[in-house]
């Protein structure tokens, strides 16, 4: 099966292919032809978790199908012509996407990256100053602001969520650390090139100009640097509605677009339709008001899912309404849980009503109710249907009251049922609980009032 | 989507305004309605804003009032007509806190979308006379909210306003049980008027608690 579509999408994608080929040996011919989708060069990507700089070498190599190594020494080789390997990288690194492999590079690749790295530079430099002292005074400079960008970039350049400011959201001491030395580096290699020499008055005057005109043009910009985050913000809050707006579509698609079309497609059966919108008005309430999936746990979300298959099974409407509610007690605890044995006993007979009164009452619409009080549960499974007279009961239906009764009265409960003739019937299930100590002070707090 | 006035209305008539934002729906209970010799549709609303100048200019005796709408919802309407005529809430939600909203800021019942056209007009002739209409879902959350226990310490207690009475408990459980204010006045020995008064009772005791587990929901609610 599989093989067919394979020699398919060979054929369509590439008509030119001799399909006999594929057809002998589907297999070499994926080989021999490149997919359509798969282009000749990968896609060039910065490596993220194999970098040793900002991955471009890495990234290039990966692009080429070279070795790394060989990449790093061009760079580095480059990088003696004044500079231009630097740069080309610089420009690479800022061009170039990241992508999304993770494998560390080992430590002998990093030390020849970091040693070729090293060599470069000093290259770079060296040469500049063999050349002449007006390149040197250029390009030194040039190198420790290449090295300070190198390490602020590296550090913004991280995978894992962020913060506003792109920084990653638990900055290390390393991270600032890195981020500190950059800007010196940045901050001192520009101050040379501006200075062009050294002279200590002129460089503490320049450099409280420098200062001063910075925190000018803050304070003056600080309306632009608002909006920008502003801005950022509301971007922020867009895309999480967008999100949003998309899983409910989603969900919507599921569910809701699914059950109207099998409701158009069930148009000329009225109760298969009613089923249909019942199922999908249950389903839809359970997801948005309802407790997720915690349904076998507590009793009201376990009487709204037997509900649920009652009407289901029986084409009948159920209304529940519970009162309170009772988690399953954990297993084996004493505490104010309803044991296992009572939840299912309850559970059993209600479902049994249910069925019962969806059977034979001769409506189609039951109402349940269920109070859960401080001493004990109580079901009510109520329908104005038929009834019958308890004391001509016929033996099949005797049977299955009595398989209620039977059941909820093994686990220390009891069971009414009252029925009329041409009024309907009303099974009510009552099951003791155990009251805990902070319950007992709850009923003797509450009693006054109620007196 | 305009309200149409219709000037000559029988006096013997209940006079019923609609507010949905549902136009379908509007139609469906349109219809129904008017197969009921004693109910006229004097006009329908599709907005809040829409809604009260409807209200307020036609003064029907009944308003159905959807819970749920784009720009405030029922609530919103019930605080901006005048007083004089009642009003039923009519929703398919299913949150508790919206239907305590609504019976709180003043609607006299609630009743599910679900509910047949003749139950419905009962329900009309019945706030029409004064008198509260619970489904049993109302009063499985009325139930709830004066039974259950919340987590935040109670307010002091008006012992009249904040707890219900036996015999309310005992109506209100029936009402929850599915029962008609009939069929409770056979079960308990009683007149019909007597259920009536119960449940007028319990819904004035719902508007006007303190408990904060009704409070909590009218709150929440306002804050949105």
């Amino acid at each position: 099966m599989s093989d067919i579509r394979i020699r398919a999408r060979i054929e369509t994608v590439q008509p030119l292919a001799d399909p006999n080929e594929a057809t002998n040996a589907p297999m070499p011919a994926v080989s021999a032809v490149p997919a359509v989708d798969e282009p000749l060069y990968p896609k060039l990507e910065r490596r993220a978790g194999g970098r040793i700089v900002g991955g471009v070498a890495g990234g290039i190599a990966d692009h080429l199908d070279v070795d790394v190594f060989k990449v790093r020494v061009g760079f580095a080789l480059l990088a003696s012509l004044a500079g231009a390997g630097i740069v080309a990288y610089g420009l690479l690194w800022i061009f170039t996407p990241q992508g999304t492999d993770t494998e560390r590079p080992d430590t002998s690749e990093r030390r020849r990256a970091i040693g070729l790295a090293v060599i470069g530079l000093a290259v770079a430099a060296s040469l500049s100053w063999l050349v002449s002292g007006t390149a040197a005074s250029v390009v030194t400079p040039f190198l420790v602001v290449a090295i300070g960008a190198a390490l602020v970039w590296r550090e913004f350049d991280v995978d894992g969520s962020r913060s506003v400011l792109g920084l990653p959201r638990r900055p290390t001491v390393l991270t600032w650390a890195r981020i500190l030395g950059g800007v010196t580096l940045i901050v001192t290699g520009l101050g040379v090139v501006v200075l062009a020499q050294i002279d200590l008055d002129a460089l503490r005057s320049s450099l409280l100009a420098v200062v001063v005109t910075l925190v000018g043009a803050g304070l003056l910009t600080v309306p632009l640097w608002l909006r920008l985050w502003r801005a950022l913000g509301e971007e922020r809050a867009a895309r999480i509605r967008n999100e949003e707006r998309e899983e409910i579509a989603s969900h919507l698609h599921d569910s809701v677009l699914q059950t109207l079309a099998l409701i158009q497609k069930q148009a000329d059966s009225p109760q298969e339709v009613t089923r249909l919108a019942r199922g999908q008005e249950r389903e839809l309430r359970r997801w948005l008001f309802g407790g997720g999936e915690t349904a076998h746990t507590s009793l009201s979300e376990a009487l709204q899912t037997i509900a649920g298959e009652v009407e289901d099974q029986h084409g009948v409407t159920v209304r529940p309404v519970t009162v309170g509610d009772v988690e399953l007690a954990a297993e084996g605890g004493e505490g104010k849980g309803l044991s296992r044995e009572c939840f299912t006993a309850l559970l059993g007979a209600t479902r049994e009503s249910l069925v019962n009164a969806a059977k034979h009452s001769g409506v189609s619409s039951i109402d349940l109710y269920a109070e859960t009080e401080r001493d004990q549960v109580s079901v009510f499974v109520r329908d104005r249907g038929v009834g019958f007279d308890p004391d001509t009961v016929p033996e099949d239906r005797q049977g299955l009251a009595k398989s209620i009764r039977a059941r909820i009265e093994r686990r220390g409960g009891r069971v009414e049922v009252r029925s009329t003739v041409g009024k309907g019937t009303e099974v009510r299930i009552h099951m003791p609980r155990p009251v805990s100590d902070d319950d007992a002070e709850d009923v003797a707090n509450e009693a006054e009032p109620m007196s | 989507m305009t309200f149409t006035a219709s000037p000559q209305t029988a006096p013997d008539k209940f006079r019923v305004f609609l507010v949905d934002d549902h136009a379908v729906f509007r139609a469906g209970v349109r219809a129904e309605l008017g197969r009921e010799v004693d109910m006229e549709v004097v006009g329908e609303a599709g907005g809040v804003a829409e809604a009260i100048a409807g209200i307020n200019a036609l003064r029907p005796q009944v308003v159905l009032l959807d819970v749920h709408m784009p720009d405030g919802g029922g609530v919103g309407v019930l605080h901006g007509i005048d007083s004089g005529p009642v009003c039923l809430a009519l929703s398919v939600s299913d949150a508790a806190e919206d239907v305590i909203a609504v019976i709180r800021a003043g609607a006299r019942g609630y009743v599910t979308k679900t509910i047949s056209g003749a139950e419905l007009a009962d329900g009309v002739r019945r706030v029409a006379g004064g008198d509260a209409v619970f489904s049993p879902r109302l009063a499985g959350f009325v139930l709830d909210s004066f039974t259950g226990r919340s987590n935040a310490p109670e307010p002091p207690l008006d012992p009249e306003l904040d707890s219900l009475t036996p015999r309310e408990l005992e109506v209100l459980r029936l009402l929850a049980r599915g029962y008609t204010y009939r069929e409770i006045a056979e079960e308990l020995v009683i007149s019909v008027k007597t259920v009536e008064t119960h449940a007028s009772n319990v819904l004035r005791k719902t508007q006007q608690s303190n408990r904060n587990a009704l409070t909590r929901w009218a709150h929440r609610r306002r804050i949105d």
